[in-house]
């Protein structure tokens, strides 16, 4: 089931959540909703589940207009960041919900139930747990207990709240590979919220990046990493240097270094910014056969398991330049702290600066 | 930064009003019940209490109170209070003190005893004394031997009011010290303060919220008391009455007026009660909010 | 390993507190009740059994019980409702309606025993709309209900809305996603979370109930084997100097309370338990 959603618009108070989002989510695709507090990614999921509604904007399942159904009518599973399972019932008794409060008519027989929430505590891997009650399960099995428990209903579309932010490091890491593979078994439409960028990156199909209501931009976690769209993303994901400079024709201008800037190739004259990855930092001691390069003195050697992260100091301007080398690489340099250094960026993306 | 907890939290409140919340209809409905079941058995008859005193205008009110039969009652009914108040206050203070800032043995055991008075009738409260001090009581003949009069006189009453009310400042403290916990007194004891000290100094500002409000209750209780009174007492005029006695004399007496005025004197000091409930309660909410945003802040 | 009855503590005044305390409590308490047991023992087992099981004492026994039950269980369905408005809803005068709820608790029991009783008297303000319908209130057992539902109307409130306001919204919205309605998610979902508060609010209006006097006697009438709560037994052997038996009556009265508050107690560990899941 795709899911369409259209100039959504969602005000509390004086406080606009999303402005005009939209997005398309095509069916099968498992996408994060990425960005940091109160950039409108758990409003927007929840508008989708149909326990907010929106201000303005329709929200479309498979072409069909849902805006005004409630999340009962919806079929859409949702899992809480905190779990929210039935303290007073099993862990069958949680997972068997859904399937036991539906109307006479279509409500399956017990049996039918018993196999269904078996089946489903199996691929989990939580059917010995059965009779077990939730305060006496860990925080991991809770979770995925919760997922059971909303894939019961057979949603044509299943949504996740930050999963597994209530959780150790080690449990989520695990955790979010096996979201990955029971996404890729199950094939559900699936959209999850989270503000951590490594689980974005590692687990969706598709990432899409949200801050102050708006999308910065959807994408792939390789376009969203390498070819950030804007300023805001590059940020958010990952470490970055920034080189202030000029633009003209293609060109930018940063301190002596003159490179190419292929996206401002119609851009008359203007201010920009250079957005540097750590490890796009070029290292020399010498000054490059083509003479252009930034000068900086070393001031922190960090070796951090395979890497070494080093901290210069411009001397052209006010700056400090975040590298992060290879151990080999390192090891041919050997660069001390207090020793002068030669930095070339490669692999910018540059943007004009507002004005 | 708090901008936005309190939108979320306004957030979280308005999806309850759409996905959680009942339909309009089932919310009239409820409400509308609620309001006249409460308007029936709360509202109405507190206003009857002021309607049938001022039922005869407020001259006649007033004169309700110059009766000297009226004015013993009200003495006495102060009297009762201002002995059962102080003593059932150490009380309190002091049973809290134990149980809440240590742990010893048959603990559970002492905090049921305290709230004995509550699952006891009142009419047995007062019995249990008439069985000590009455005449066929154990102290019987050596108290009339003595000439002392307790069972049907006012020691008696002053007795069974100290009884009826001696767990409520208690009650209030015990889980106020509990949930505040022993560190302070412990940093006091450490710096070298005495008991005295440590508990004026330290854990008196702390509870003094709980302890006034004890403190009210344990008044409003003992000037209200009925049932163990009225076994205890002699039901002597202008002796042995307190006001809910004296109520009840006039009322059965038909003297309808003079017993609803005196009763609404009652009245307002529940509704006082309540009052200052309400308050208490807003100023310990403002004491807790402004105490963890201070925290939070130091944790910043 | 020596047994400490106490945990050594570095606050000082442990021993004047308790001392004072159990000193206290043996004067008021423990001393008057043992004299009251000690009283019944001076009369025979048979005396005893013949007293208390008189059949004055039994009308007794079955009006206040049945009463006071009868008043708890409709403070159990009504503190509720009451709970669940004031919790969830906004109206204007709430904050006033709010208040009002302790209002049995502040106001003594004699002033609401003559007000109960003005109200639904024959010439009352309720009263004389009744009875041309045939409903007779005051001086009646009904009149005793009333009385009695009164007096416990704060106690399910109270215990109720605790719960219900530290509820989580995520489980109802978990309910909603899974395909359950409003009432589903009350019966199924909401109410066996709450139950053990409304249980305990129960027990404690019912045992207020059975010993409650001063509201009752007046709207009663008082009519031995029709309108006479157990209390008002007691009262009445004691105006007749017959000590021994009014004391027989209150010992029964003594180990029910016992019994309930037992029960109260181990239903407040229950709902304890079950709100701390988190």
């Amino acid at each position: 089931m795709s899911i369409e959603v259209r100039e959504i618009t969602k005000i509390f108070g004086d406080f606009t959540a999303l402005k005009r989002v939209s997005l398309e989510v095509p069916t099968g695709d498992l996408v994060a909703l990425l960005g940091p507090s109160g950039s409108g990614k758990t409003t927007l999921l929840r508008i989708i589940s149909g326990l907010e509604f929106p201000d303005n904007g329709t929200v479309v399942f498979q072409g069909e207009d849902t805006t005004n159904r409630s999340a009962r009518d919806r079929q859409v599973g949702f899992v809480f960041q905190h779990y929210a399972l039935f303290r007073h019932m099993t862990i069958f008794e949680n997972v068997a919900f859904g399937l036991r409060v539906r109307p006479r008519n279509v409500r399956p027989s017990k049996s039918e139930i018993r196999d269904k929430v078996m089946e489903l505590l199996k691929l989990v891997h939580l059917d010995w747990l059965a009779d077990r009650y939730p305060v006496q399960l860990s925080g991991g099995q809770r979770q995925r207990v919760a997922l059971a428990r909303a894939l019961a209903v057979e949603p044509k579309v299943l949504l996740l709240d930050e999963p597994f932010g209530s959780l150790d490091a080690q449990v989520r890491k695990e955790l979010r590979r096996w979201l990955r593979r029971l996404h890729d078994e199950l094939r559900i439409t699936s959209v999850f919220v989270t503000h951590d960028q490594e689980e974005a990156l590692e687990v969706a199909d598709r990432v899409v990046v949200m801050n102050e209501g708006r999308i910065e931009q959807v994408g792939t976690p390789e376009e969203v990493y390498d070819m950030p769209a804007s300023p805001f993303v590059y940020h958010f994901l990952g470490s970055v240097n920034l080189f202030h400079g000029r633009v003209h024709a293609g060109r930018v201008q940063i301190g002596e270094l003159e490179l190419d800037a292929p996206d401002h190739v119609g851009t008359q004259e203007g201010p920009a910014v250079a957005y540097v990855r750590p490890h796009d930092v070029e290292l020399a001691r010498v000054k490059t056969d083509n003479g252009a390069s930034i000068e900086a003195i070393v001031r922190d050697v960090h070796p951090v398991g395979a890497l070494v992260r080093l901290e210069l100091d411009r001397l052209d301007s006010d700056g400090v330049i975040e590298a992060e080398l290879t151990r080999e690489r390192y090891n041919q340099l050997k660069l001390l702290e207090g020793e002068r250094a030669f930095v070339k960026p490669r692999n910018l993306r540059v943007f004009l600066k507002d004005l | 930064m708090f901008d936005v907890l309190a939108f979320e939290a306004r957030a979280g409140q308005a999806s309850l009003a759409r996905a959680t919340t009942e339909p309009a209809i089932v919310r009239i409905v409820l409400i509308g019940t609620t309001l006249t079941f409460l308007g029936l058995f709360l509202f109405v008859p507190l206003i009857a209490v002021f309607a049938h005193a001022l039922a005869k205008g407020i001259g006649a009110y007033w004169e309700s109170f110059r009766e000297p039969d009226a004015l013993a009652a009200i003495r006495l009914t102060f009297l009762a209070a201002a002995v059962a108040v102080p003593l059932n206050l150490i009380f309190g203070v002091a049973a809290a003190w134990a149980v809440a800032k240590f742990d010893f043995f048959g603990k559970s055991v002492l905090i049921t005893l305290i709230d004995l008075p509550f699952a006891v009738s009142p009419v047995v409260s007062g019995l249990i004394y008439v069985l000590v001090f009455g005449l066929q009581g154990w102290l019987g003949s050596w108290l009339a031997a003595h000439d002392v009069k307790i069972i049907f006189a006012v020691p008696g009453i002053v007795l069974a009011t100290i009884f009826v009310t001696f767990p409520f400042v208690a009650r209030e403290l015990i889980p106020l010290m509990q949930t505040q916990g022993t560190e302070e007194e412990e940093a006091a004891c450490v710096l070298g303060a005495n008991g005295w000290q440590t508990f004026f100094q330290v854990t008196l500002p702390n509870i003094k919220w709980g302890l006034l409000y004890g403190v009210i209750l344990l008044n409003a209780r003992a000037m209200g008391e009925f049932g163990a009174v009225s076994v205890v007492s002699g039901h002597v005029r202008g002796l042995t009455n307190t006001i809910p006695l004296h109520v009840e004399i006039l009322y059965n007496e038909y003297r309808s007026v003079t017993a609803f005025a005196l009763a609404s004197l009652l009245a307002l000091l529940g509704l006082i009660t309540l009052a200052a409930k309400s308050f208490i309660e807003w100023k310990t909410e403002r004491q807790l909010a402004a105490s963890e945003s201070v925290s939070e802040k130091g944790a910043t | 390993m020596s047994l400490a009855l106490k945990r050594r503590s570095v606050l000082p005044g442990f021993g004047l507190t308790l001392g004072f305390t159990l000193t206290y409590l043996s004067l008021i308490v423990l001393i008057p009740l043992s004299a009251t047991f000690l009283k019944t023992a001076t009369l025979s087992w048979a005396q005893f059994w013949s007293t208390v099981t008189a059949p004055r004492a039994l009308a007794s026994y079955r009006l206040s019980l049945g009463a006071s039950l009868l008043g708890a269980a409709i403070n159990a369905v009504f503190g509720l409702m009451v709970a669940w408005t004031l919790v969830r809803y906004s109206f204007p005068g709430k904050k006033i309606v709010d208040a009002m709820v302790d209002l049995p608790f502040a106001l003594p029991t004699a002033v609401a025993g003559i007000s109960l009783t003005a109200i639904f008297a024959a010439n009352g303000w309720i009263g004389q709309v009744l009875e041309p319908m045939g409903i007779k209130v005051a001086f009646t057992p009904l009149g005793v209900l009333v009385a009695l539902t009164f007096i416990g109307l704060p106690f399910v409130v109270r215990t109720v809305q605790p719960v219900l306001q530290d509820l989580d919204v995520e489980i109802e919205e978990a309910a909603t996603t899974l395909g359950a309605n409003r009432w589903q998610t009350f019966t199924r979902v909401i109410l066996p979370t709450i139950l053990p508060a409304v249980l305990t609010g129960f027990a404690l209006a019912f045992a207020r109930a059975v010993g409650e006097y001063g509201s009752v006697v007046f709207i009663s009438g008082n009519m031995p084997m029709r309108t006479e709560i157990t209390p008002l037994l007691i009262v009445t052997k004691l105006e007749q100097y017959d000590y021994a038996g009014a004391t027989a009556i209150a010992v029964v009265m003594l180990v029910f309370s016992f019994v309930l508050l037992l029960v109260i107690n181990v239903l407040q560990k229950w709902s304890g338990r079950r709100g701390a899941l988190n």
